[in-house]
């Protein structure tokens, strides 16, 4: 071993950075099928396979039909059609996965071929595609047309008041559905009123969800409360069924009996869960996903809340398991079920792979984009954190505005939002009072109101909200009672929009494939079917509803960035004159600095990005270049704005031959007149970061330069902001206002510059 | 209702149909209002489905090209007038190792379809009484 290697570090200190990263929080596990650790395929997975015979199905996925399980028995007898699965079955795989992605294909003609396509056939086809491919043929399958979305709405204290209060932003923002679930079972009614309540307020028509147990949401939807349940968890191997206490005939049974109560239901599954549960039989995720679906359409629900589900973070510890989330989601729609697609336990803690994990069901549209968008702070949220919180609520409007894609969401002003909690708050607090459940405080109200949080509420105790919930359970109150105390206590309103809500059973028409209230109407994939064939079909954002996506808060305006430079004026006036003394010319005094000052410097800009007064960056760039042994002289240009230009043309009218180049925004260079116009001296390119001492810096490396030295070049240090995001449209704005003040061929000015009093 | 089946263009009924819209007791998608309410006029029972609409809802989804679905409404059509705690009765008896024996499922069956006239849900539970037992789950599960 030599000294040398010895001292050598052990370590790559980026790794130890890495370390840092939220990232590293996330682990990661080996692909290893036979213990269920396979996103796509497993050597354990059958090839797809079917026969017929005597009218039944006599084998599928090479299983005999005497040796099926419950499942497989379930999806032959209910699932497959036998007048279309020897077709089906018969066609190429990678010939059906060009079908999916072929525009030409309608998508008709592909649901009719999923009818007859066993669980392994369909995992086969999709495995083929590309994760791009799968976002495309997604977008084309999915069953209703116009995208939606789904929230959490749920708090730490199961409070009633600020349940309603985020029912209630939860619907302004535009969320279809509403889903709650609490930290204590028997809040379950107290949460069901608060909700359906809150989500009352403001418009009709958000479809409303109480998570409980299975009875019990049964009887809470009985009551008129609640209007969809999506609860009903299927698996993919008998062993994870009969885990997790049922069968397939006892699901079906549920999902007929919410059909009998005028509930609207979907299943739930979804990637991992048999893997949490133990009994993967070394199959792949895709092929157990593939059983649950087919079994799901068996089984007669018009859709499913897949993608991962509860087993999203464990499928996003595979490789390809985000792939493998995208491809459930695309048979499910295949299938002709409603797509509640995912995008809800929080799969990791990295805001990059977040972002990564939403943006292709952002872009192609779901029916649901997440199956719980938690409207709501993280630490708020009963189900556990989402991909998606009300921390993140902001970047995901901004991401709708970015690729002008319709996620579900509509921007809200602050005055709008604070609207309708102060008015969901009195509502809730009306229907306690009314019904003798509670007395909430004014005090109490006012917190909730403005609460980001239930940290941040004043308000009952978990045992307060405890005997509320059970005096309505008790007291067996119904939906009836709360519309009758809203109306008694003056929110005829919302009494109004609660009734027609319920009164949505009576039809039954919400209950068809991918139903959600719009406007007060049923938008389904009956009578608002997918039908994109290409380019200028499917859907496409109206001119009103883009108008909506773009609205965010506290865009920049050229008026408003305007408005806020002439407020600099009145002050820079009194700190600076600039006098016009007639047309600048060449000199021949070599201790002579000139700085190039751009066309609306002082004039109609007044101050740097950074925020310094141009009087004072003159004052300092004028005091570097004396204190460097050199004279300054002042030179508006009136025919360019441009930095490289600005400084340029100055050291060409410099006798010394060094120029300094300025613009309003602050962005310098120092320049010498024999150079190209882009290969300056130094360049000050981050004037958001760019300190007086810098610009005095700049002064005495001029005068250096001039005297033929070779000065240290000034670095303004940069610790990685993102300048342009932060200030390029407002610097946009405020170039465009130099540039229309240039002309061509228009000479330079000589400005005689006076400072007044002292330095600002 | 008249012979023809309703289509996709009948759709939403409440929109395109309120005239075959209608409560178990009788009542029209108008009278359901909030005046009714207040009035007491209007209860729970009338912001029920009825087995009538869950049909129409099936001929809706079988011409939407929806067969699973469609028998989905029809056994949810049978199951309207079976009171809550039959239904939960039912269930809980479907949910593995519940039922001992086949036989209590099919005395099950038997009373759904004797009682309430729920013959597709009856073959339905009969069905399930044979694979249970094929898949050996009437065995107890402690």
């Amino acid at each position: 071993m030599t000294d040398e290697s010895h001292a050598r570090p052990n370590r790559w200190k980026r790794f130890s950075d890495w370390d840092e990263r939220p990232l590293r929080l996330d682990k990661f596990a080996a692909e290893d099928a036979a213990s269920g650790f396979s996103a796509f395929k497993s050597p354990f997975d059958p090839k797809p396979g079917f026969s017929i015979g005597a009218g039944v199905v006599a084998s599928m996925d090479g299983i005999a039909s005497r040796d099926f399980d419950m499942i497989d028995f379930f999806i032959a007898r209910y699932h497959l059609d036998p007048e279309i699965a020897p077709e089906a079955m018969a066609m190429p795989s990678l010939e059906v996965a060009r079908m999916l992605v072929d525009m030409n294909v309608p998508r008709t003609a592909l649901v009719r071929l999923a009818h007859g396509m066993t669980p392994a056939k369909l995992a086969e086809v999709v495995s083929h595609l590309s994760s791009l491919e799968i976002a495309f043929a997604y977008s084309k399958m999915r069953a209703r047309q116009t995208p939606g979305n789904q929230a959490h709405v749920t708090n730490a204290k199961d409070d009633p008041l600020q349940m309603a209060a985020d029912a209630a932003t939860a619907v302004a923002f535009g969320f279809d559905e509403i889903e709650t679930t609490m930290r204590v079972a028997r809040n379950s009614w107290s949460n069901a009123v608060a909700c359906a309540v809150g989500a009352a307020v403001g418009r009709w028509g958000t479809l409303f969800q109480c998570s409980s147990e299975e009875a019990e949401e049964l009887k809470i939807g009985m009551a008129g409360f609640t209007s969809y349940a999506e609860t009903v968890s299927v698996y993919g191997t008998e062993k994870s069924f009969v885990d997790g206490d049922d069968t397939p005939w006892s699901k079906a049974f549920l999902a007929a009996a919410y059909a009998s109560r005028g509930i609207k239901m979907r299943c739930t599954s979804g990637a991992g869960s048999e893997l949490l549960m133990g009994f993967h039989d070394r199959k792949s995720l895709l092929y157990l996903e593939a059983r649950c679906l087919c079994l799901q359409r068996a089984m007669g629900a018009q859709g499913t809340q897949n993608g991962g589900i509860d087993g999203a973070p464990v499928t996003c510890t595979v490789p390809g398991g985000m792939r493998e989330l995208m491809a459930e989601n695309l048979i499910a729609v295949w299938l002709d079920l409603e797509c509640a697609s995912g995008n809800d336990a929080r799969a990791t803690e990295s805001e990059i792979r977040v972002g990564a994990k939403i943006l292709p069901y952002l872009i192609a549209g779901s029916d649901l984009i997440c199956s719980g968008f938690g409207s709501i702070l993280k630490y708020d949220n009963s189900f556990n954190a989402s991909l998606l919180n009300g921390e993140e609520l902001e970047d995901y409007l901004v991401l709708q505005r970015d690729f002008e894609a319709d996620g579900g969401l509509t921007p809200v002003g602050e005055t709008r939002v604070m609207e309708l909690r102060a008015r969901a708050v009195d509502a809730i607090s009306a229907v306690l009072e009314e019904l003798g459940l509670a007395k909430p405080t004014s005090d109490m109200k006012l917190s909730v109101i403005a609460a980001s949080g239930s940290d941040e509420t004043r308000t009952f105790s978990g045992r307060d909200v405890a005997m509320i919930s059970e005096a309505i359970h008790a007291r067996s109150i119904t939906v009836i009672d709360v519309i009758k105390a809203l109306a008694a206590r003056g929110f005829a309103d919302e009494a109004e929009n609660l009734l027609k809500l319920v009164r949505l059973r009576v039809s039954g028409d919400y209950l068809q494939t991918s139903a959600v209230v719009r406007d007060g109407r049923i938008v389904s994939a009956v009578n608002n079917p997918n039908d994109y064939q290409g380019p200028g079909t499917g859907y496409r954002l109206s001119e009103e509803r883009r108008e909506e996506i773009v609205a965010i808060r506290d865009v920049l305006t050229r008026q408003e960035v305007l408005r806020v430079e002439a407020t600099y004026r009145p002050a820079e006036v009194t700190r600076i004159a600039y006098r016009p003394v007639g047309p600048a010319a060449a000199t021949r005094n070599a201790r002579e600095v000139v700085i190039g000052i751009s066309p609306a410097f002082g004039l109609k800009l007044f101050q740097t990005v950074a925020g310094h007064p141009l009087s004072a960056i003159l004052r300092v760039l004028i005091a570097g270049i004396t204190e460097g042994g050199c004279t300054a002289r002042v030179v508006r240009m009136r025919h360019t704005a441009d930095t490289s230009f600005l400084g340029l043309s100055a050291a060409r009218l410099a006798g010394s031959g060094i120029g300094i180049g300025i613009q309003a925004k602050g962005t310098a260079v120092i320049h010498q007149k024999d150079r190209l116009p882009h290969n300056n001296l130094e360049l000050f390119s981050n004037s958001p970061i760019t300190k007086l001492e810098h610009y005095k810096r700049m002064g005495l490396n001029a005068a250096a330069y001039a005297l033929g030295e070779m000065p240290e070049p000034v670095i303004v240090p940069t610790r990685g902001e993102a300048m342009g995001s932060r200030y390029h449209a407002k610097v946009s704005l405020i170039y465009a206002i130099e540039t229309e003040m240039t002309s061509e061929g228009a000479e330079p000015e000589e400005i005689d510059v006076t400072f007044i009093g002292a330095a600002a | 209702m008249t012979g023809k089946p309703l289509t996709v263009a009948d759709y939403p009924l409440a929109e395109n149909r309120p005239d075959v819209v209608e409560t178990k007791a009788g009542k029209t998608l108008d009278d359901i209002t909030l005046e009714g309410v207040l009035s007491d006029r209007v209860t729970l029972q009338d912001l029920r489905i009825t087995g009538r609409a869950l049909r129409q809802q099936a001929e809706i989804a079988t011409a939407a090209g929806r067969p699973t679905l469609a028998a989905n409404f029809e056994r949810g059509a049978e199951l309207v007038d079976v009171p809550q705690d039959v239904i939960m009765r039912v269930y809980e008896l479907l949910r593995p190792g519940r039922a001992n024996s086949k036989d209590e499922l099919i005395a099950v069956a038997k009373d759904l379809r004797e009682t309430y006239g729920a013959e597709g849900v009856a073959a339905f539970i009969e069905e399930a009484a044979d694979v249970y037992e094929r898949r050996s789950l009437y065995k107890k599960r402690f």
